[in-house]
């Protein structure tokens, strides 16, 4: 048997001088498998045209549609009505993002800087030649590091640390996590110290406090922390 | 001249960054553990009173030396508790790098800890918080020992609790030492991936079971020491100041016999 949800959505245009934050509220039908995207859409579609919110793929895939959901950050199109026993949603924009309006974050400048700060590709003297098969790895090797390349850049993590909400230039899980899958990776020359360089201090490994909310709510179950405790391990036997 | 453009830039002539970091992350971590393993064993040394009055006594002078000395000499604890001292304001110090340090970062995180209901974001606070306390508290604690080392034993550290009026402040310590030392080791083997086996989300769940069982253990053992010391403090409280003389002690004197047991 169907319910009515209620779905409270935090609404305000930082761009706009009259524009108040508020919630607003919106009654609507569930259905069977109803996803908050499918949610979000139908309000969009029947109730309140301008409502933003972000996604793309609505399969869990692009990491557009992360926010918060009852104070916690999710994807939307993968957290299901149901599972909600009240019937009540709350949604907030994630945190520690330029907010853009409503529900909708800029995570791809965000990422798009992380990704440069920690230089986040292959680093080699060698040519490469693309007609060419890459050198081969260890298939658990090659396993362990592509296991981290499955990072959807959603900024979910970034949104659940409490480090980064405290301290606007930490550079987050997603971060360190791609300086772990590069330090793993064998076709990267990168000695430990020039990824020391890249995140030897208190904005990086060294400013994470491990409270592991990254962890506990990456949608793609990376193993977050046990990648940051191997980079901040290797980085403190330095001398 | 080199420390003059590293401290301008914020790394070295060469355009390294400092190791400093680094150093600083690792010793706070190890000033921690020490802390958290000697509260451990403090813990079990101070509830010697549970068993008897002549085995506190006995612990109480053993840490003054009394297995190579014919007269144990406090100063000698005085030195360990120097020592932890010391450990103990670098770790305060480390760890304070990591606390908020104006509204806006405290208003965020208690936003965020209020909305989220993530365990280790909620204990991190917890953390923080009875640290904060223990710059006080463990301070206090820690010069009284220093400056009163012959006064410990089990009329004197009782009389401290009740004639005193210190218990108020021993319970709120405990509190604060139970909860920060309790998270704070298991937040160290999370932070350094020890103990994760195969599976680190499977190893920290049952890390996180030892720790609440640890912290019970410890909190249970400290409140039923207070417990004893205060009880011990209310009976005496007409001799407030007079030092305890063990039973064998007493025995020998009164057969005449002047030697010490």
């Amino acid at each position: 048997m169907s319910r009515t949800i209620t779905i409270r959505a935090m609404k305000y245009n930082p761009q706009s001088k009259i524009s108040k934050a508020h919630f607003a509220e919106y009654k609507l039908e569930e259905t069977d498998g109803m996803t908050l995207f499918i949610a979000l859409t139908k309000i969009r579609e029947t109730m309140d045209a301008d409502l933003s919110f972000d996604f793309v793929c609505r399969a869990g895939i692009c990491g557009s549609c992360g926010m918060m959901v009852n104070g916690t950050p999710r994807l939307a199109c993968r957290t299901l009505t149901k599972d909600f026993p009240d019937g009540v949603i709350q949604l907030m924009p994630m945190p520690a993002f330029k907010l853009l309006k409503d529900l909708s974050v800029d995570t791809g400048n965000w990422m798009n800087g992380m990704s440069k700060r920690v230089e986040s590709w292959i680093h080699t003297n060698h040519k490469p030649d693309i007609s060419k098969l890459e050198a081969p790895m260890e298939p658990k090797l090659a396993d362990e590091t592509f296991e981290l390349d499955r990072c959807i850049e959603c900024g979910i993590c970034v949104a659940a640390c409490g480090t980064k909400l405290m301290r606007p230039n930490f550079v987050g899980a997603v971060g360190l996590n791609r300086v772990a899958r590069f330090a793993m990776d064998p076709h990267d020359e990168r000695t430990d110290e020039d990824f020391y360089e890249l995140i030897g201090d208190d904005d990086g490994i060294f400013g994470c406090m491990s409270l592991v909310a990254c962890e506990d709510n990456c949608p793609k179950h990376l193993p977050l922390q046990s990648k940051i405790a191997y980079m901040r391990r290797k980085l403190v036997a330095l001398r | 001249m080199s420390d003059l453009i590293e401290g301008f830039l914020g790394k070295s002539i060469e355009g390294k960054k400092s190791r400093m970091p680094a150093k600083l992350d690792y010793l706070q971590s190890a000033t921690g553990l020490f802390l958290g393993l000697f509260m451990w064993g403090h813990m079990f040394f101070v509830s010697s009173i549970l068993i008897s009055k002549d085995f506190m006594y006995a612990v109480t002078k053993f840490f003054e030396g009394s297995a190579f000395l014919t007269n144990p000499q406090p100063w000698l604890v005085s030195i360990v508790v120097f020592v932890v001292f010391v450990i103990f304001i670098s770790h305060a110090l480390l760890g304070m790098r990591k606390l908020p340090i104006n509204f806006r970062q405290w208003q965020a995180y208690r936003t965020h800890m209020g909305m989220m209901k993530h365990d280790d974001t909620s204990l991190w606070y917890i953390q923080a918080f009875t640290g904060f306390a223990m710059f006080f508290m463990g301070s206090a604690h820690l010069f009284m020992m220093m400056t009163k080392a012959h006064e410990i034993g089990p009329f004197g550290s009782a009389d401290r609790m009740y004639s005193d009026f210190m218990w108020p402040f021993y319970l709120l310590l405990l509190l604060a030492v139970e909860f920060h030392g309790g998270i704070g080791l298991y937040r160290l083997c999370v932070k350094w991936g020890w103990f994760e086996g195969e599976d680190a989300k499977v190893s920290r769940k049952n890390l996180k079971k030892a720790k609440w069982a640890v912290t019970v253990f410890f909190l249970g053992l400290g409140l039923l020491t207070l417990a004893a010391y205060v009880k011990i403090g209310y009976a005496h409280k007409d001799h407030a100041g007079e030092r305890y003389k063990p039973t064998a002690q007493i025995e020998m004197q009164y057969d005449g016999n002047k030697v010490r047991a």
